[in-house]
């Protein structure tokens, strides 16, 4: 189909429905869709392959970024990246606004992920597993010593690798508050839970990783 | 456990930690992290573990090829 446009990569990310964030400093939320965003999604949502193309060009970004976080494979991240968008593509009809564009595309895309952990027989099976880890793994609360070293001296490796071996669904709302910037009332939005439920995840993902940190500050202190 | 000096234990003040941080408040200026290092340093360290991380994972642009395939997906009418 010829008419379908190259989307314009360099569209201003201020323009965008909540496409804000970056890669440095603390990222920005969701923010008002502008007139333009909603007559851009409006055509769209009629059809309007060029219209569909910017909405790409807008969104690609931070869709493909939260894949691949959560699945730490390139060529993975691309292809659920793509599903997501053709998701979107048969299903933007179907969006009313209930919630921002933004954060609705989120959790389609949320949800494209998950499937693809499924499949991958990982450690979840639905949304509502994934918000609901196996409560053995949950942290304990913190009454030893504290590891004052801890802060500064922050592994990148380690790090990666403890928030990889996180639960999917501690990794899924670590990522979409602590990376992505995203509130509590839009996670909570987005995966059908209670700001309670997004809040108290978040702090046993932080809890974990600091645990995996101080398990490898312990075994490098090991004579 | 450690606060002796405050009215809240740690066990009570890490019950009610995610609330609080989720709330946005500065914790630092909590009575109780003024009185116990334990969980002064608790708090340190989660924060910093959130600083970290959103530095390991810059925000990235997928390659030209995932809208190339999106394009030709949507035209085979998928």
């Amino acid at each position: 189909m010829s008419d379908v446009p190259t989307p314009t990569p360099s569209l201003p990310r201020s323009r965008a429905n909540g496409s804000g964030g970056e890669a440095t400093g603390k990222p920005t939320t969701t923010q008002a869709p502008s007139a333009a965003d909603a007559e851009m999604l409006a055509r769209a949502q009629a059809g309007d392959h060029q219209a569909f193309a910017q909405l790409y060009a807008l969104h690609k970004r931070r869709i493909y970024s939260l894949c691949l976080r959560m699945v730490g494979n390139v060529a993975e991240a691309e292809d659920l990246t793509q599903e997501a968008f053709l998701q979107l593509h048969r299903k933007i009809a179907t969006f009313r606004g209930d919630s921002a564009f933004s954060t609705w595309l989120h959790r389609l895309a949320i949800n494209v992920v998950l499937m693809q952990l499924r499949k991958k027989g990982l450690s979840l099976i639905s949304l509502d597993e994934a918000m609901e880890p196996n409560p053995d793994e949950g942290p304990s609360r913190s009454f030893g010593a504290p590891d004052l070293t801890l802060t500064g001296t922050i592994d990148r490796l380690v790090l990666e690798h403890a928030i990889a071996d996180l639960p999917a669904g501690y990794r899924l709302i670590f990522i979409l508050h602590d990376v992505e910037g995203f509130e509590h009332n839009e996670i909570a939005s987005m995966l059908d839970c209670s700001i309670g439920n997004s809040k108290s995840q978040l702090h046993k993902a932080r809890l974990k990783l600091r645990e995996a940190l101080r398990a490898q500050n312990r075994q490098e202190a090991r004579p | 456990m450690n606060g002796n000096s405050s009215k809240m234990s740690c066990a009570e003040f890490q019950d009610q930690m995610a609330e609080l941080i989720g709330s946005g408040e500065d914790l630092t200026a909590h009575p109780h992290v003024k009185d116990c290092a334990d969980c002064r340093a608790l708090l340190a360290e989660l924060n910093a573990i959130a600083d970290a991380a959103r530095e390991l994972f810059p925000s990235v642009e997928p390659p030209d090829e995932v809208w190339e395939h999106i394009e030709s997906a949507i035209k085979r009418g998928n």
